[in-house]
């Protein structure tokens, strides 16, 4: 039994059908990566599991439990985490409020706390009293990082984290994941950045279109296959 | 009648509108929303503690301690099953909706006690005077300006100091991503205008023991209110409180002058702040 599996997730903006039938399925202590490129449904794919948006119950399981239609403070305390999509800092809270927010409505079992998230980045301890947007945008992708890990999750969910950083600067953020997989959680990675998802994740889901279009391990899945499945059957179409 | 008295007279009656203000300003500190009912949910609140000092034979200091959670409860109330439903892009519904609530409760007090004009007796205290240096001031206006300061503190200190004044501010600022906190903006506003009817209560305390008020006293004070927030800035506590003196100095000075001029130089201090500082003295919030 997978810890959380999506099966024929169908997700809606108004009439807009952005999600066609999508199953996925993470074990305990896995790190998969969802690649795909703009608008092939995978921020909506990390809406819907976080709760954002509201789907049917039955379409998203945690160990067998039905959550979809659960709201997001309540998947929450279920345990899932998510560093939103563009970070998504508090403006009026300072670096440690922002972090110490991150266990308002739940907090887990777990290695992680102010210290531990400290550790893990030290940069923002220095910075802790600092606003929350006066930092780096690395930095603030810390924050983020670590406001999600506050909870302790068992399923931490990242949007696009290297989105508009610099490639150095995506290396440190990336260089904290083995730590971030020893402190137990399953891992969901939403990334654009092929060979930087292929080199953190255990296995790959490529998305295209509101549809799963590949999946399988990262050492297994070629170049081709992956071309393929990101950007559509006749790669010769393409502009 | 010296101009130093005039002006410590002025500040100790800016105290109390603080205190009708600071609910206001929190409310809208947090979602932005404008509570026209502000002022006659004041005078309800004076009118329970009448009923409470009346019927119970209390201390009216006893009878709002036993207010104010009885109005916690009613603005908690309120604002979960009414007003949140207001709340959304459109600024209009909740302007409305209040605005209507504001006639309820006027015809709902009206029904129930009649147009006299009613106040809280406070016995011997409403006379009593204490000297400072080379004024006197009077114990209630003292107490209500003590208020004023300690409501403003205290709200501060909750809204800096504690985790659920950290879940306020990340609320006001992106509920969405609150949610993904575990935060529940619904109950995080229903905990914030709860809060505010007790500081309703207190400055109903004090409005009911220092002068007289009936069902129709509402609008003026929500006047008087939103001219303190706007003096002092939205989103700022301490500019509140700043508002409020600004105006209770305005008022005593101009009645100092001309008694007729007194609520106008009140709004004409309003009005050359808003010329001069649009966005009032000590602003905080970024929208």
């Amino acid at each position: 039994m997978a810890l959380i599996e999506t099966k024929g997730l169908k997700a809606f903006y108004g009439d807009f059908q952005a999600l066609f039938g999508v199953d996925i399925a993470i074990e305990a202590g896995e790190t998969i990566a969802i690649i795909g490129a703009n608008g092939a449904g995978k921020t909506t794919l990390m809406r819907s599991i976080s709760g954002v948006l509201a789907n049917e119950a039955g379409s998203i399981l945690l160990r067998d439990r039905p959550i979809g239609a659960l709201s997001a403070p309540d998947v929450l305390a279920c345990g899932i985490a998510m560093v939103p999509e563009g970070r998504k800092l508090f403006p009026s809270l300072t670096v440690e409020e922002n972090l110490l927010v991150g266990t308002y409505g739940y907090k887990g079992e777990g290695p992680w706390d102010l210290e531990s998230v400290y550790a893990l980045f030290p940069v923002l301890k220095e910075r802790r009293k600092n606003p929350a947007t006066a930092l780096s945008g690395g930095q603030q992708q810390m924050v983020a990082i670590g406001r999600a890990l506050m909870s302790n999750p068992k399923i931490l969910l990242c949007d696009e984290i290297s989105l508009g950083l610099a490639p150095v600067v995506v290396r440190d953020i990336y260089a904290a994941f083995p730590r971030i997989r020893e402190g137990g959680a399953s891992i969901v990675i939403v990334e654009q950045d092929i060979v930087q998802a292929l080199k953190v994740a255990d296995r790959v889901y490529c998305m295209m279109e509101g549809r799963i279009t590949l999946s399988g391990r990262s050492s297994d899945l070629s170049r081709d296959d992956i071309h393929t499945a990101y950007f559509g059957g006749n790669r010769h179409e393409l502009a | 009648m010296s101009w130093l008295d005039t002006v410590v007279q002025g500040v100790l009656l800016g105290g109390l509108y603080a205190l009708f203000a600071a609910g206001l300003s929190l409310v809208f500190g947090i979602m932005r929303l404008v509570n026209l009912a502000h002022g006659d949910l004041i005078v309800l609140a004076a009118f329970l503690i009448l009923v409470l000092v009346s019927a119970l034979g209390l201390n009216p200091f006893a009878a709002a301690v036993i207010a104010a959670p009885l109005m916690f409860a009613a603005g908690w109330l309120l604002q979960y099953f009414l007003l949140n439903r207001t709340l959304g892009k459109d600024i209009l519904p909740p302007l409305l909706v209040t605005f209507g609530l504001s006639i309820v409760i006027q015809n709902g007090l009206l029904e129930g006690f009649s147009a006299d004009s009613r106040r809280i007796f406070a016995g011997s205290l409403e006379t009593a005077s204490i000297g400072l240096g080379p004024v006197n001031a009077g114990i209630m206006p003292l107490m209500t300006f003590l208020s004023a300061v300690a409501a403003v503190v205290g709200l501060n200190q909750l809204i800096y100091r504690t985790a659920v004044g950290r879940a306020f501010r990340a609320t006001s600022d992106d509920p969405l991503t609150a949610g993904l906190m575990g935060i529940r903006p619904q109950r995080i506003f229903a905990m914030a205008t709860g809060l505010a009817m007790v500081v309703v209560t207190i400055a109903a305390l004090y409005l009911g023991t220092r002068a007289n008020f009936d069902p129709t006293s509402g609008p003026a004070r929500l006047i008087y209110a939103f001219e303190a927030v706007i003096i002092g800035g939205l989103g700022s506590l301490w500019g509140t409180l700043a508002g409020g003196i600004i105006l209770g100095v305005a008022q005593t000075v101009g009645a100092a002058i001309n008694p007729e001029w007194q609520i106008l130089a009140g709004h004409l201090a309003f009005l050359l702040v808003l010329l001069f500082k649009p966005r009032g003295l000590f602003p905080r919030a970024v929208d």
